[in-house]
C-alpha cells in the first residue's frame, strides 16, 4: 500500500514536528484525553440523577458511548486533519501535495498528525472495557464477535464521513463547520441510545446517513434491545457491508472533488 | 519523440465564477483563464513563461502539472496525461513554488531531503550522490542542520530548489523563483539553474517577473496575456516586438508643468512636483539628465530599468498603432 | 467621550471582522442547529424521567439547549474569541507594539471581544435559537421585563466571558505557548458553564459549587433570568461582582506582565 507508506511517512515528521514544543506535547495530550471524556462525564451526571435513560442502564449505554467513541477515535487519528484542508486550499499549500507521487489522501490525511489524538481513543477504549464487564449481556460467540466488528467497521463509517467532508471542502472552503456537525455531531449523537431521539431522525441516520450501523443497530442486537423502527434480522450484521459502500461512495466524492480542484486565484 | 517533451494542443481551462450581484443574487459567468494554447518543449531546453498577473501563467503551470485539470484541448509531459496520472508523472517532474515552501518548518532542513529520498523511493546510492552534489552546488552544507524556519528566504529558495531535484527529474518547473532574494541569492539560483540545464540537460521552464531571470537564462520566451500566446520566440524578438523603455523619475521643487523633454523622452506622468518621464532604454540617461537639470530645479532623481510589464504594454502598444496605421 | 468614541470603533471593527466571514458563519449555525437537536431529545428524556429536575420543566430544559447553542460561539465557551489573537500577539513578541499605544490594553481588547460577540450572537446565535422555538416547546416570556432583565444580564456574561480568557492569555507571557492553556479553557467552559449539563441539574454537593464559579454567570444565570427562575437583581449583582473582580485580576496580571516585558525588551 503506496498511499499506508506515505502516511506513516508524513505522520512522522509532524510527530518529531510536535516534539520540539515539548511542554505543549505533554499538556496536549492529557488535555485532549479530558476534552474527549467530557461527553462521559455529562453522562454520568445524568445518570447520578436517573437510573435509565429512555429505557436503557448506564452500562448499556456505555457501551454505546465507547463504542461510538472508539470507532470516532480512530477514524480521527486516521483523517483528523481534514478541518485544516480549507485552509490549505486558501492558502494555495494544498498545491505542493498535489504535485507528489503519493495518493494526496493519504497526505491530507497525515497532514498536522498528532500523537495527542490518542487520547480520545484510550479514553474510548477504557469505558468499552468497563461497559463490556458492567452489561447484562448473555454472550454467544457470535456477539463477541460484534464487538470488534462494530468497532472497525464504524471507524471506517467515520472515515467516510471524513472524507466527504474533505471533499466538499474543495467546493466550499470556507464551510469546514458543516463537517464538524456530522463528525463531531455524529459521534455526540450516537452516544446516546436510539430510543431517545425521533423517528424520523432515527430513519434518517439510519437509511441516509447510515450512521446507526457504527453502534446503534449492531449494539441493538448485542443487548437484546428492540430497535424503534422496523429492521431485519440480518441488518445487525450488515455494518462491514454498510461502510464498504460509505468507502466507495466517499472514495468518488473525492475523486470528484479533486478533477474539480481550481486551486487559488493568479 | 524528443522534440516534443512537453505538448499542449489548444488547451482550455475554463473557471465558473459565480458574482455577488445583490444582497441574495448570484451571477454565474465563465472566465477563459487560459484560451487555447498550443506549444511544444523539447527535451534540454530553458524556457521563460511571463505575462502579466492573472494572464493564464500559473493556471497553465498548474495544469503541466496535474494539480488542474484542463476543460479541453490536449496535453502531454513525458507522454503522460498530467491529470489522468498525476502520482506516476511526479516522479518525472521537480516544481518549486517560489512564495510557497516545500520544507518541513520545525526540522532540520536534512529531514526534508530524507523524507524526499523515501517518498520519491531515490535508490540509497543515487540519493547520496544527488544530496552532496546539490549541497555542494547550491552552497547549503552548512545548512543542512538548521531548522527551516530560521533560514533566511534566499538560503530557503535554495533549499526548496535541492529538494524539487533530488530525484532526478526531467522537467523543472520554477514559479518565481527569484522573488523577493537579495542580488547575491539571486545570482546564485540563476547560476545553478543555468548549470543544470546545460550539464544535465534538465528542461527548465519557469515564470518570472524580472527580466533578468529571462535575460541570463532564457534562450526562447513564451508571452501569455488573457489567456492567449502572445509571443513564442527568443528574447531578442521580444524586444522588438515592443522596444522597452527607462523610466526617469524626477522630483522638482515645485509643481510645474510637464517638463519638455527632448523627443523621443516624454513626461507620462505628472504628481505634484514629482514627474515620470519614459526614454528608449538604448537611450543614454545622462544626457537626459543633464539637459533637464540646465532648466528644471532639481531635488532628486532615480532611472527605473524595464520591466516584463512595461515591455509587454509596449508590445501592446506598437500593435495597436500598427492596426490602426 | 473622545476615548468613548475610541472603544465604540475597536468594538464596531470586532464586529465587522467576524462578518465577513460568511460562509464560516452559515456553516456554524447549521452546525449549532444539530448539536441543539441532538441535545434536545437527550434532555427531553432525561427530564421525562425525572421531571423538575433541577426546578426545570421539559419545556424550560428545552430553552435551556436553544439559549446554549445561542451563546455558544457569542460567549466562546470553548474559546477563540478575543484571547486567541492576544496570545498570539504575546507569543510573538508584537504585544509591545500595542503597549506604546495610548489606550488601555484591557478595555481595547474588550471592546473588540464585545463586538465580536454581538456579531455571533445576531450572525450565529439567533437563527439556532428561533429555530429551536418553532419546533419545540419553549419557556419564554411574554411580557418585555425579563427579556430587557435577559439582555443586561448578557451583556454582564459577554464581560465575564471576556475576563476569564483574558486573564487565561496573559498566561502566555510566561508560558510563552497558548496551547495547553487554551485547552485548559476549553474544558472549564464547557463543563462549568453549564453546556454538558444545566448546572441546576448537577448532583447536589457539585450543583452548589459549580453555581458559585464565574461560569456560572455565562449562560445559566441569564437562561434563569430569562424564565423568571431567578431574581434579575441578585443575577446582575452576581455577576457584575466576577466582572469587576476577574478584571481587576486581570489589570494586576497585566501590570506584572508588563513589566517584565519592558524589562526584557531592554
Amino acid at each position: 500500500m503506496e498511499g499506508l507508506r506515505a502516511y506513516g511517512l508524513i505522520a512522522g515528521m509532524w510527530v518529531r514536528s510536535g516534539m520540539t514544543y515539548r511542554a505543549s506535547f505533554v499538556f496536549t495530550v492529557f488535555g485532549n484525553l479530558l476534552v474527549t471524556g467530557l461527553d462521559f462525564v455529562g453522562i454520568l451526571l445524568m445518570f447520578s440523577q436517573v437510573d435509565s435513560l429512555g429505557g436503557w442502564t448506564l452500562p448499556e449505554i456505555a457501551l454505546l458511548y465507547a463504542l461510538s467513541v472508539t470507532s470516532f477515535g480512530i477514524a480521527d487519528l486516521l483523517l483528523g486533519s481534514m478541518d485544516v484542508l480549507g485552509a490549505r486550499m486558501r492558502d494555495g499549500s494544498f498545491d505542493i501535495l498535489l504535485v507528489r507521487p503519493v495518493p494526496v489522501l493519504a497526505q491530507v490525511g497525515a497532514d498536522r498528525f498528532a500523537v495527542r489524538r490518542l487520547g480520545r481513543i484510550t479514553q474510548g477504549a477504557v469505558v468499552l472495557g468497563w461497559a463490556l464487564v458492567a452489561v447484562d449481556v448473555d454472550w454467544s460467540a457470535v456477539k463477541v464477535l460484534l464487538v470488534p466488528v462494530m468497532v472497525v467497521s464504524g471507524a471506517a463509517i467515520f472515515s467516510a464521513v471524513f472524507v466527504a467532508g474533505a471533499a466538499f471542502q474543495i467546493f466550499a472552503q470556507d464551510a469546514a463547520e458543516v463537517q464538524n456537525a456530522f463528525t463531531y455531531g455524529g459521534t455526540t449523537l450516537l452516544q446516546y441510545p436510539p430510543s431517545v431521539f425521533g423517528k424520523d431522525l432515527v430513519r434518517g441516520v439510519t437509511f441516509m446517513l447510515p450512521l446507526a450501523f457504527v453502534n446503534w443497530v449492531p449494539a441493538a442486537y448485542v443487548l437484546d434491545r428492540p430497535y424503534p423502527i422496523g429492521l431485519p434480522g440480518w441488518a445487525a450484521f450488515a455494518s462491514p457491508l454498510v461502510a464498504v459502500g460509505c468507502c466507495a461512495l466517499a472514495g468518488l466524492a473525492w475523486r470528484t472533488g479533486l478533477r474539480s480542484y481550481r486551486s487559488t486565484g493568479s | 519523440m524528443d522534440d516534443a517533451f512537453i505538448e499542449l494542443d489548444g488547451v482550455e481551462k475554463v473557471f465558473d465564477v459565480r458574482k455577488k450581484t445583490g444582497f441574495l443574487k448570484r451571477e454565474r459567468h465563465q472566465v477563459r483563464a487560459v484560451d487555447s494554447i498550443s506549444f511544444t518543449v523539447a527535451r534540454g531546453e530553458m524556457v521563460g513563461y511571463i505575462g502579466p498577473n492573472g494572464a493564464g501563467k500559473s493556471t497553465t503551470i498548474k495544469m503541466l502539472t496535474g494539480i488542474l485539470t484542463p476543460s479541453g484541448g490536449r496535453l502531454r509531459v513525458a507522454g503522460i496525461d498530467p491529470s489522468r496520472e498525476r502520482t506516476r508523472l511526479a516522479h518525472r517532474i521537480g516544481v518549486v513554488f517560489g512564495q510557497r515552501t516545500t520544507l518541513w518548518w520545525d526540522l532540520p532542513l536534512i529531514d526534508s531531503y530524507k523524507l524526499m529520498h523515501r517518498m520519491y523511493r531515490i535508490p540509497d546510492a543515487r540519493y547520496r550522490e544527488n544530496l552532496d552534489r546539490l549541497t555542494e552546488l547550491l552552497d547549503l552544507g552548512e545548512l543542512l542542520d538548521v531548522p527551516v524556519r530560521q533560514l533566511s528566504l534566499g538560503q530557503r529558495m535554495r533549499g526548496d530548489i535541492a529538494a524539487a531535484l533530488l530525484h532526478d527529474p526531467e522537467v523543472l518547473y520554477l514559479d518565481e523563483p527569484t522573488i523577493g532574494l537579495d542580488v547575491v541569492s539571486k545570482t546564485k539560483v540563476r547560476d545553478f539553474l543555468r548549470q543544470l540545464n546545460t550539464e544535465r540537460s534538465t528542461t527548465v521552464l519557469l515564470t518570472t517577473h524580472d527580466l533578468q531571470d529571462i535575460e541570463q537564462l532564457c534562450s526562447r520566451v513564451m508571452v501569455i496575456d488573457h489567456g492567449r500566446l502572445v509571443y513564442d520566440g527568443p528574447l531578442t524578438g521580444l524586444h522588438e516586438a515592443g522596444e522597452s523603455e527607462r523610466t526617469l523619475v524626477v522630483d522638482l521643487e515645485r509643481e510645474l508643468p510637464p517638463i519638455e523633454a527632448p523627443p523621443p523622452a516624454r513626461v507620462v506622468r505628472v504628481e505634484g512636483p514629482r514627474q515620470w518621464l519614459a526614454f528608449p532604454a538604448s537611450a543614454s540617461a545622462a544626457e537626459l539628465v543633464a539637459r533637464i537639470a540646465a532648466r528644471y530645479p532639481l531635488v532628486d532623481l532615480s532611472v527605473r530599468e524595464p520591466d516584463i510589464e512595461a515591455v509587454i504594454a509596449r508590445m501592446y502598444e506598437e500593435r495597436a498603432g500598427r492596426a490602426l496605421s | 467621550m473622545g476615548s468613548a468614541r475610541l472603544y465604540l470603533a475597536v468594538a464596531v471593527g470586532g464586529f465587522r471582522r467576524y462578518a465577513s466571514y460568511r460562509a464560516a458563519t452559515a456553516a456554524g449555525v447549521f452546525t449549532n442547529t444539530v448539536f441543539g437537536l441532538i441535545l434536545v431529545y437527550t434532555y427531553l428524556a432525561l427530564w421525562e424521567e425525572r421531571p423538575g429536575l433541577g426546578g426545570y420543566d421539559q419545556a424550560q430544559a428545552v430553552t435551556y439547549v436553544w439559549l446554549g447553542q445561542c451563546l455558544y460561539a457569542t460567549l466562546a465557551i470553548q474559546g477563540g474569541g478575543a484571547e486567541k489573537d492576544l496570545m498570539e500577539r504575546i507569543r510573538t513578541g508584537e504585544i509591545a507594539v500595542d503597549l506604546y499605544r495610548p489606550v488601555d490594553l484591557q478595555l481595547w481588547w474588550l471592546a473588540g471581544d464585545v463586538g465580536r460577540a454581538a456579531f455571533q450572537m445576531l450572525g450565529r446565535g439567533v437563527v439556532p435559537f428561533v429555530f429551536g422555538s418553532l419546533f419545540f416547546t419553549m419557556a419564554l416570556p411574554t411580557e418585555i421585563t425579563p427579556w430587557l432583565a435577559f439582555a443586561v444580564t448578557l451583556l454582564l456574561a459577554a464581560v465575564v466571558s471576556f475576563a476569564i480568557r483574558y486573564l487565561a492569555a496573559l498566561s502566555v507571557f510566561w508560558l510563552m505557548d497558548g496551547t495547553g492553556v487554551s485547552q485548559v479553557l476549553m474544558i472549564t467552559g464547557v463543563f462549568f458553564s453549564g453546556m454538558v449539563l444545566p448546572l441546576n441539574a448537577f448532583p447536589d454537593g457539585l450543583g452548589d459549587a459549580v453555581q458559585v464559579l464565574p461560569w456560572a454567570a455565562q449562560i445559566q444565570v441569564p437562561a434563569d433570568v430569562l424564565m423568571g427562575e431567578r431574581d434579575p437583581l441578585g443575577a446582575f449583582a452576581f455577576q457584575a461582582a466576577w466582572a469587576v473582580a476577574l478584571l481587576a485580576a486581570g489589570r494586576l496580571l497585566q501590570s506584572v506582565a508588563t513589566r517584565r516585558v519592558v524589562v526584557q525588551g531592554g
